[in-house]
């Protein structure tokens, strides 16, 4: 846009506009950062580095001139920069401790099985496991105790389950309501329904989740009559709430950027504005309508204080009627007792990663579809 | 544009005369349905809310310094509350509004919309607009609280714990990250909005890119930039996720004095009333009288930038 001049007759602006590229970056420097420093904390249970196990292979003191560091770093469960800061008195001192503390284990317990394995190997992550005086294997979540037990899948159920109860419920309504906006309802109607659908979104989810908690809850168990009070239904119809409102302007969005010709196209053929609207404009904005749901899909599974106040009991099931605990809830629930760099912690960040990348690529497939279908519309294929 | 009724109706099996009017009924009704339910929804908290907390809300509830047990309604109160939602979004601002504003400039005034960069900064504005919150808590955690405040209290301060821990600096920040998109967005589409021909003017007036920018852009696209900012304000007012462990406190005797010191706030308090009173029917007026507040502060914010955004976008529309 307009006539370019040569930095060399102003060097300052020179400057200045290359300040301004740079800083233009930060949004990418961000998104980098996020995956970086959540994927850095995260990564030692990736790569099976750590090692819960209570009952460990201890190494004489003697031994410490003899170990190659890398061994030392990893028994006495340090990091490198740990390492670097240490002399060899303190590094002697952690080992007697160790040493110690192995000691005074007490036999009975040395024996249990459970005490001997690294639970935050891959296959106790994922995969059901029998533990000691359980008849079955099982998959739970159960990280404090003597055991810490941390099988994922029981979270992402929850994520899942809650999640789907939301977008089964708030999809229908929204897309509905951005047909009728869009094509139905008088211009005037379309200037205080739009605004007021926004507002719903600016309604904080501590506030929907208080108002689900103690009001929405007991009026539907007294409508439906199921057992558990606090479910992943309720949690699911409030996480609706604050799918609704990105669902509906995405889908207006779409509906409303079908050219105006296809309509008067279809009027003009005798169909009636409903049929125009149902048989025209609709299948022509699907991919939009099917953007939003993908990124109603990643608000909702990335949704926190709604989850975490409605229901928290982690239930390995998918009865929506029982109780859920979500990948959220989890990480918000369980991050502040946890001893920082520990393997509870690792975890934790592990599963926000996980997270991340998830709603990293919902939300990239919903951008393609949406970019795509603009570009569609416009007639360049 | 021709209306149905003025047709003569087609001969031919594929229109539905019989049904035409049922259909129409129907399908019109029930989406219609539809709006009214979301309508419904939002009426129906905001009633329940402002009806239960009205009689909690006085001059005194706002203005208290509760003690430790802020769960008896005859002596609580939410100043320090107020006073720490604020601040940390006021410093969030002093942050966000910067850099928002500045890459929004750079994408709409000198970025070639084609090309490559100009694309993936424009996807990652939109992923950031997309990561869960919670991730952000994380995000906070382990960048600002355990890298850079760990490594400033490395070089500055001996390793004594003065940064390296969580704060209202680093609930800010986490929160400045998190509404990035927000400014973005509403500053690009309120500088799209400005006449093309006022920057050719500019510049055939001898201006230089730069001085156009600074001189006529951006002064015209004020209360745009003003929306983008009471947007992110209204957003980031209401969220607890990304502040529950790089900032808020579950109590604090008195107000904070620094910004490494922690924080009550609103939206963090509700959650402690409603999940962990020991008698939920006696708390419950203080906690809607808590939501009030919080939605006075979150809504009236809100209402501005909606009436002005419609306006831009008004006068948007008058120019393409």
């Amino acid at each position: 846009m307009g006539i370019h001049r040569g930095h060399r007759a102003r060097p300052l602006e020179w400057i200045v506009e290359k300040f301004i590229f740079l800083v233009s970056l930060s949004a990418i420097l961000m998104v980098f950062l996020i995956f970086l420093f959540i994927a850095r904390e995260g990564l030692p249970i990736f790569l099976g580095q750590m090692n819960s196990a209570l009952v460990q292979e201890v190494i004489p003191v003697s031994e410490l001139d003899n170990l190659p560091p890398e061994k030392l770093v990893a028994y006495l469960g340090l990091t490198k920069k740990q390492f670097t800061e240490m002399d060899k008195e303190s590094l002697r001192s952690l080992m007697e401790v160790k040493e110690e503390a192995q000691k005074e284990m007490p036999e009975e317990f040395r024996k249990d099985k459970d005490a001997n394995i690294n639970t935050t190997e891959w296959r106790y992550l994922l995969r059901p496991y029998q533990w000691t005086d359980y008849d079955k294997p099982v998959s739970i979540w159960q990280p404090v105790g003597q055991i810490p037990k941390y099988n994922i899948v029981p979270l992402f159920i929850g994520s899942l389950k809650t999640t789907l109860v939301g977008l089964l419920f708030s999809v229908p309504l929204a897309v509905a309501a951005a047909i009728y906006v869009s094509q139905m309802a008088r211009p005037r109607m379309r200037e205080i329904i739009k605004p007021a659908v926004e507002l719903l979104s600016s309604i904080p989810s501590v506030v929907v989740g208080a108002f689900a908690l103690l009001a929405m809850a007991s009026v539907l168990q007294n409508l439906l009559g199921y057992q558990t009070r606090l479910n992943a239904f309720v949690a699911g119809i409030a996480l609706g709430f604050a799918v609704i409102p990105i669902v509906f302007s995405i889908s207006e969005d779409a509906l409303t950027s079908v050219p105006a010709s296809y309509t008067q196209a279809a009027l003009a053929l005798g169909s009636s504005k409903w049929q125009a609207a149902w048989q025209i404009v609709l299948p022509a904005a699907l991919p939009g309508v099917f953007a939003a749901t993908v990124l109603g899909f990643g608000r909702a599974i990335g949704e926190t204080m709604i989850v975490l106040m409605v229901c928290s009991a982690s239930v390995m099931s998918w009865n929506i009627f029982e109780s859920a605990r979500s990948i959220t809830t989890t990480i918000a629930a369980e991050m502040g007792e946890v001893v920082n760099g520990g393997h509870h912690y690792r975890i934790l960040f592990m599963l926000g990663s996980l997270l991340f990348a998830v709603t990293f690529l919902s939300n990239m497939t919903g951008d393609i579809i949406v970019h795509r279908f603009k570009r569609r519309l416009e007639g360049k294929r | 544009m021709p209306t149905q009724t003025t047709l003569a109706p087609a001969q031919g099996r594929h229109f539905r005369s019989q049904t035409f009017q049922f259909g129409s009924f129907f399908f019109t009704g029930l989406t219609g349905l539809a709006t009214l339910l979301i309508l419904g929804i939002l009426a129906t908290i905001l009633i329940y809310v402002v009806a239960q907390g009205w009689q909690g809300l006085s001059w005194r509830f706002v203005s208290t310094i509760p003690e430790k047990n802020f769960f008896d309604p005859a002596t609580t109160g939410v100043l320090p509350m107020i006073v720490g939602t604020t601040i940390r979004v006021i410093v969030m601002t002093i942050f966000v509004i910067p850099v928002g504003v500045i890459t929004a400039t750079y994408l709409t005034e000198y970025a070639q919309t084609t090309s490559l960069l100009t694309r993936l900064i424009r996807s990652a504005v939109n992923n950031l607009a997309g990561v869960p919150s919670i991730v952000f808590g994380l995000f906070g955690v382990g960048f600002f609280i355990n890298f850079v405040g760990r490594n400033i209290d490395a070089l500055f301060h001996q390793g004594e714990s003065k940064w390296g821990h969580a704060g209202l600096i680093w609930a800010s920040l986490t929160l400045a990250v998190m509404t990035l998109p927000v400014v973005i967005v509403a500053t690009e589409e309120s500088l799209r909005a400005i006449p093309p021909g006022l920057r050719e003017a500019s510049l055939a007036l001898g201006a230089s890119k730069l001085e156009t920018i600074v001189r006529i852009v951006i002064p015209q696209a004020l209360p745009g930039i003003l929306t983008g900012g009471i947007l992110a304000v209204s957003r980031a007012a209401g969220e607890v996720a990304p502040i529950l462990f790089t900032g808020v406190a579950y109590y604090m005797s008195g107000l904070p004095k620094s910004l490494t010191n922690q924080f009550m706030d609103l939206g963090y308090h509700v959650y402690v009333l409603s999940t962990q009173s020991p008698d939920i029917e006696k708390t419950r007026p203080i906690l809607y009288a808590t939501v009030v507040v919080l939605l006075v502060l979150t809504f009236a914010l809100n209402l501005v930038a909606i009436l002005v955004r419609a306006r831009v976008r008004k006068k948007l529309r008058a120019l393409h």
